[in-house]
């Protein structure tokens, strides 16, 4: 349903999250219910069914448009009707659970997809997620909780948000909440306390997901100084004696190859970008620029991490050279790389002996820049 | 104060801990090679907090507070909130003082809870410290946190009381706006033009048993101050400014957390959380160019609001030359903010890879080695051998 040319895009605002039961959902449906009292237009898009009594009272309070059922191996799964969404036209719909992946037979394989269209349409959107879910903390989530997540919301959805706001408790009171059955039917609390909810973990997500808050907060700033053209430096950024920083911008270069660890070196890659507000370009080199030369297997894995580079707006380029380290080491130069990210490379003893090590080759060609070794998070287990 | 010297000389001395430890354990010799005076030691916050927990242990009283980051994000309501649950829950809450004029919404959760009310003083209130000790509830609120008492009354400061009641086995609820915090005053001043003359020490912050953030966009912040309700996200100078503070708040919450995960690490002995914070380390050597791997290291610590450790490992034999050198960079190791340490091993690898977990270091800085020799390839240049034995933390090489 193409939106007329002149509609403004419907504005985003995300409720984040660091576990399931912190009250995200709550949050949401009490703000919706205080914008329905005051006369805005506000509709229930989304909502899981099976929540907690007072968050169900809550959404009771509000105008809800009816999911849609689908079925699916024998089973009625609901999913958002986003059509019914789009025809009813709210000023503002409430989606719960942005990360969710809709069930197979659904027009969209994600719901941020569906939330994508209300936007589209000049509907405002606000919704929940967890900080697991964004993909660029991905690796980092796994080597603090042992945990892989597979849905994940990509950086670039994250960043479309007008406005997140921290929905923050403390785990003391969240696994009172958990063991009062609040959160998930008794036969699945035993599971949670031994996994997501265990020992550390909840401290640790609760901290990445207030860094997280604090990081979107300091990119919008910095947007909105933009805009108007401010140079203000931040507080933080002062130097002492009020000198203004006025270093050079960084810019970093991610060396993508076939091998598996690219990804994590995409998703590292692009937080250090973000954070620096560094530009980012991902390279691949092979001897012939064409990749068609490669075997199929290596050719899917290469053009895999490509399309997941570009997926977080990292921009991507192929080049042919004889010698890999040194074409990359060249590019780098030529765009006035500051940073090269390469994976750590592993070699036996033989490749050793005869020099052969891709990340010292990078190392030694690269003299005037450099290079970040990115560690492979999921080797390290957390406890 | 002097409990605190107390347990410092008690428990953490390092010499007599070393001594007793490592004298014939097969880590000796390795132990000996670090300075005894680098060993890890707890940060004041930690014994302060230790010193509160142990006291008020005891008896199991804990303290929770509500931070903001402006008046309007309604803190005082989700406080009195939990106030309600846990008064509906059985447990015996008292309300030993309230914020201002009390919305509506306020009224109604005070209307269900005793209340113990404060002593008017000439101008200022103070809580009814007495009352509320001889009454001995489970939990008191207490609102707001920063409040100075009355010239003659019995501490000068609010924060003060609630040590009492704590001590006395008092649960407490109170809630605090970022402005009243002593460490944050002058930048929320420099940001907002506000002043205050009171304020909690940030130390009081870090040893409380929990601490929620109550965050709101600004708009909304700003249309319960009465303005008109505008959009979502930073539109104008006023929710620019909160959002600078609402910044503040939200790392400020996160510091105590990480201090809070680091006490749950060690009470509970198990290994340290990676990744939650990005922490760098700089690695010098005499040859390496420090002075840039510094000033990144201070650039990334201010992107991040990380943390910045500069690492210099001493080879025993080394000559005094090089030790004037790395004075020198320790100036301005500082000057950026840094920690600084000095470690001496014959094994600097070892000892960089040690530190870093220590201190749960997520980047580590150092010096590319300008040698290619056939003894490096066969036995590994130490970069690259750093490189294999710092597994989960990325190490950026920098040239010369």
């Amino acid at each position: 349903m193409p939106a007329p040319v002149d509609t403004p895009r419907g504005s985003l605002k995300i409720y984040l999250g660091y576990a399931a039961g912190v009250g995200k959902t709550f949050q949401m449906l009490a703000d919706g219910h205080a914008a329905a009292q005051r006369g805005v237009d506000v509709v229930l898009a989304y909502f899981e069914p099976h929540a907690r009594p007072d968050t169900i009272a809550q959404a009771q309070t509000l105008e809800a448009v009816p999911h849609r059922k689908i079925e699916y191996r024998e089973k009625i799964f609901a999913e958002m009707d986003t059509e019914a969404v789009l025809g009813r036209k709210p000023r503002i719909a409430l989606v719960d659970e942005l990360a969710h992946t809709n069930i197979p037979g659904s027009d969209r394989t994600k719901r941020w997809e569906d939330v994508q269209l209300l936007l589209d349409a000049g509907v405002e959107v606000w919704t929940t997620m967890n900080v697991q879910h964004i993909e660029s903390l991905n690796d980092q989530i796994w080597q603090i909780t042992g945990i892989q997540v597979r849905e994940t919301v990509p950086d670039g959805i994250v960043r479309q948000a007008a406005e997140i706001v921290a929905v923050d408790v403390t785990p003391d009171a969240l696994l009172n909440r958990l063991k009062r059955g609040a959160i998930y039917k008794p036969e699945m609390v035993e599971k949670a306390l031994s996994g997501f909810f265990k020992g550390s973990n909840l401290g640790a997500l609760r901290e990445l997901a207030l860094r997280q808050a604090a990081h979107e907060v300091d990119l919008r700033q910095s947007a909105y100084d933009e805009t108007r053209g401010f140079q203000v430096p931040r507080i933080s950024e002062a130097r002492p004696g009020g000198v203004v920083e006025n270093q050079a911008k960084e810019r970093i270069l991610i060396h993508i190859t076939a091998d598996p660890s690219t990804a994590m070196l995409i998703r590292r890659g692009r937080r250090v970008a973000d954070y620096l507000h560094a530009d980012c370009t991902a390279l691949f080199v092979h001897q012939t620029a064409d990749l068609s030369q490669l075997p199929t297997e290596k050719r899917q894995a290469v053009e895999k991490h490509l399309r997941f580079a570009r997926s977080l707006q990292i921009e991507t380029r192929i080049l042919g050279g004889a010698e890999i380290a040194q074409t990359v080491v060249d590019f780098a130069r030529h765009n006035r790389v500051t940073q090269i990210f390469v994976a750590h490379s592993q070699v036996g003893f033989l490749e050793r002996l005869r020099g052969k090590n891709f990340t010292e080759a990078i190392v030694r060609a690269a003299q005037d820049l450099q290079v970040t070794v990115v560690a492979d998070r999921t080797r390290r287990q957390a406890f | 104060m002097i409990l605190l010297a107390e347990i410092s000389i008690r428990d953490f001395s390092p010499q007599s801990h070393m001594r007793a430890h490592v004298a014939g354990s097969p880590f000796a010799a390795y132990t000996d090679g670090m300075r005894v005076s680098e060993l890890p030691r707890p940060s004041p916050e930690r014994l302060l907090k230790q010193v509160q927990a142990e006291e008020s242990k005891r008896w199991g009283a804990k303290l929770k507070i509500f931070l903001g980051y402006a008046p309007g994000v309604g803190k005082s309501y989700r406080m009195l909130d939990e106030a309600r649950r846990r008064h509906e829950r059985g447990e015996d809450v008292v309300v030993g003082a309230v914020q201002g004029q009390p919305s509506d919404e306020v009224q109604a959760i005070l209307r269900k809870l005793e209340s113990i009310p404060p002593i008017q003083i000439a101008e200022s209130q103070a809580i009814d410290l007495d009352g509320i000790l001889s009454r001995a509830p489970q939990v008191c609120v207490i609102d707001p946190l920063a409040a100075q008492n009355p010239p003659g009354s019995r501490h000068a400061h609010r924060w003060q009381d609630v040590q009492e009641l704590l001590r006395n086995g008092i649960s407490v609820l109170s809630s605090v706006n970022l402005l009243h915090v002593e460490e944050y005053k002058e930048k929320v001043q420099a940001i907002t033009g506000k002043n205050t003359t009171q304020a909690i020490p940030k130390s009081f912050l870090l040893a409380a048993d929990d601490i929620v953030i109550v965050d709101v966009p600004p708009d909304l912040c700003l249309w319960r101050q009465g303005e008109k309700l505008t959009s979502t996200g930073i539109s104008n100078s006023q929710e620019r400014q909160l959002s600078e503070l609402r910044e503040l708040a939200l790392l400020l919450t996160a510091e105590v957390v990480d201090a809070q995960l680091e006490s749950y690490v060690h009470a509970h002995g198990i290994e340290p959380v990676f990744g939650t914070h990005e922490r760098f380390l700089v690695c010098m050597t005499p040859h390496s160019n420090a002075p840039a791997m510094i000033e990144s290291g201070r650039r990334n610590k201010e992107r991040f609001q990380g943390e910045l450790y500069v690492l210099y490992v001493c080879e025993p034999g080394r000559s005094k030359r090089e030790r004037v050198t790395i004075r020198k960079y320790f100036n301005a190791a500082k000057e950026a903010g840094a920690t600084t340490e000095v470690l001496e091993s014959n094994d600097p690898i070892s000892s960089i890879v040690d530190f870093a977990r220590q201190k749960r270091i997520t980047q580590i800085f150092i010096g590319h080695s300008a040698r290619n020799s056939w003894r490096d390839r066969l036995f590994g240049d130490p970069v690259l051998r750093l490189i294999r034995a710092a597994e989960g933390i990325d190490v950026r090489v920098f040239p010369h």
